[in-house]
């Protein structure tokens, strides 16, 4: 495609400008973190003074290194847990033809997209019946609401495009269904399923308002709740510098499995929501 | 691999009939553990929700059993007080609750139209072909991989009043006189909430329109080029009705995380009466309040009001969800 030079100049002046809105916000929390002192306080373009005050403050709590731990240990299991569920789920879903399928996805999808806080006082309930309040599986349970039906979702629809012809010919040498499933689906599934778990990875480490309503104490927290309740020494002090050290140290891990699946991300998310 | 299912060869149409009860028996035994699942997790938490809606359910009284059935008057109850004065209660006459409905609409109908149109745009151009499109399709994957609570912590720190960078800038650039508190004001509050909002959000958007914009086959803007046609007559008559149910999907995927909107507002706008939505002020009814049976009211109330829409979006824009089911 020929473009004027004009043309050409503003264009990219538009991408520098998506560019660096996308990339700003990040940029600047890094800078800050790296700040202390005096220093926080005063806003500028590119980094004036190097500290790691911040980074040692955070990592002295214990609590917060706790938190990281009950980060990964709920995000894990609950998309361990979500994932083997759904690929026979998902199996039956895209390759049967059964009664109600259609309304059956339709209840999946909207699951998936439900209020959280339409469900918050009985699961509360449900929560506290199962003994569970305060705990790590109180979170698993809860988050398998949204990560089940999205990695039945997306399953589903990655397990579409496999060939038929593959199927028919397990069929004939015999291959029951759970063969099909597990002998011959899953090998083709690997990268499906890595996507599908990395988003829902993501869904499960982010989630707020749960984590928040189902523990109590500090060392059951996950860390989007232990960052938004760093407090600093008095309640009128915002702990800023903190805030940005600990925001860095749990969205940079995120960030570079971001960048390294970025091609998978996006096929994962696109089949989540575009029809093939 | 060859099983007893083989035996009854030489009557095919027997064995297929065989054949196709067993998948589906075999699908109802694969999505038993998910349905119960389901039901245990999402269906029975919803219908409790729901009945204590019907209750004077308390902190207290939630687990000893002493709530009591009270009907519809959570949502709305006459009173009669002794001087014949007829008082009205409930969730459905709170002007809290009508201000958060308000504030949760105005909301998504901008962000959800923002994020569309920054959408679009960024899709346009990633579309096209220049040096360095991988680098900015991975720049715009960072703010959507950015935890919510992460981005309210680093857009309160940017949006700041005194120490903020934005204030900074425009005061630098000459736009503002004097520091704007973002946050904590009521005019600005909505703003900042939209601001981080649409920052966040406006990549899933994007790449869903681009996986729309990307289906469309090259030789139709050949075609477009050839017989002299505009570009703004080709992006309306042709990109446009193209990329339309990419479109739809994403706009209702982002009008349903917009209604339920909550840890953005809660974090970086607390207290503010401009921006509290439903799923906010439901939560605090409940949380801090401990009133479960008019915090769950109201959590029912969005739930309809959501269930409504879905529905609503499903039949007016005929939009296929199940992607064709084959």
């Amino acid at each position: 495609m020929e473009r004027s030079l004009l043309g050409n100049i503003l264009f990219y002046i538009g991408v520098m400008l998506i560019v660096v809105i996308s990339v700003y916000p990040f940029y600047y929390a890094i800078i800050t973190s790296f700040e202390s002192g005096t220093a926080l306080f005063k806003p500028n373009f590119f980094p004036e003074s190097f500290s790691l005050e911040n980074y040692k403050n955070v990592l002295s709590q214990r609590s917060f290194l706790r938190s990281f731990v009950n980060s990964v240990f709920i995000a894990s299991v609950t998309v361990g847990f979500a994932l083997l569920l759904a690929v026979t789920a998902s199996y039956a879903l895209a390759r049967v033809t059964f009664r109600g399928r259609g309304l059956l996805l339709m209840t999946i999808l909207g699951v998936s997209m439900f209020p959280q806080i339409a469900v918050l006082s009985g699961l509360y309930e449900l929560i506290n019946v199962l003994g569970i309040y305060n705990k790590p599986w109180a979170l698993v349970l809860s988050y398998t609401i949204f990560t089940l039906p999205f990695t039945v979702w997306v399953l589903t629809t990655f397990m579409r495009e496999l060939p038929i012809e593959i199927e028919e010919a397990a069929i004939i040498d015999g291959a029951t269904p759970w063969v099909v499933i597990t002998k011959v689906f899953l090998p083709l599934l690997w990268p499906a399923l890595v996507t599908t778990g990395l988003l829902a990875f993501i869904g499960a480490w982010n989630e707020f308002l749960f984590a928040l309503t189902f523990t109590i104490s500090e060392t059951e927290r996950t860390v989007p709740v232990a960052i938004a309740l760093l407090s600093g020494a008095s309640s009128q002090e915002v702990p800023w510098g903190a805030i940005m050290a600990a925001s860095v140290i749990v969205t940079v891990p995120l960030i570079i499995l971001v960048l390294i699946f970025q091609r998978k991300i996006v096929a994962g998310l696109t089949a989540g929501g575009v029809k093939g | 691999m060859p099983t007893s299912h083989l035996s009854t060869k030489g009557k095919p149409p027997r064995r297929q009939l065989n054949l196709q009860q067993q998948r589906v028996r075999a699908a109802y035994m694969f999505l038993l553990p998910m349905l119960i699942m389901l039901l245990l997790v999402a269906a029975w938490p919803l219908f409790r929700s729901i009945s204590f809606s019907f209750t004077d359910a308390t902190a207290d009284t939630l687990f000893n059993g002493q709530s009591r059935w009270v009907g519809f008057d959570n949502y709305l109850e006459r009173r009669v007080r002794s001087n014949g004065e007829v008082r009205w209660r409930g969730v459905l006459v709170d002007a809290d609750w009508w201000n958060a409905v308000w504030n949760t609409i105005r909301f998504s109908i901008v962000s959800v139209s923002l994020e569309a149109f920054f959408g679009l745009l960024v899709a346009l151009v990633l579309n096209m072909e220049f040096k360095g499109r991988g680098l900015v399709r991975a720049a715009i994957l960072i703010p959507w991989a950015i935890p919510t609570v992460v981005s309210a912590r680093m857009w309160g720190w940017m949006l700041n009043d005194q120490f903020g960078v934005i204030n900074y800038m425009m005061m630098g650039v000459g736009l503002i006189s004097a520091p704007i508190a973002w946050t904590a004001s009521s005019d600005t509050a909505m703003l900042a909430v939209l601001i981080v909002d649409v920052w966040k959000t406006t990549p899933f958007m994007a790449l869903l329109i681009l996986a729309g914009l990307q289906m469309i086959p090259r030789d139709m803007y050949e075609a477009a080029k050839l017989d002299g046609i505009h570009p703004v007559k080709v992006f309306l008559r042709v990109t446009l009705p193209m990329i339309k149910p990419a479109l739809m999907v994403a706009v209702i995927f982002r009008a349903l995380d917009a209604l339920r909107i909550f840890d953005l507002v809660y974090l970086l706008t607390p207290q503010s009466d401009a921006t509290v939505t439903m799923s906010v002020l439901s939560y605090r009814e409940i949380q801090q309040f401990g009133d479960y049976g008019e915090g769950s009211a109201m959590s029912t109330l969005l739930f309809v009001i959501i269930t409504l829409f879905v529905l609503l979006y499903i039949k007016l824009g005929r939009v296929d969800l199940t992607g064709g089911t084959r």
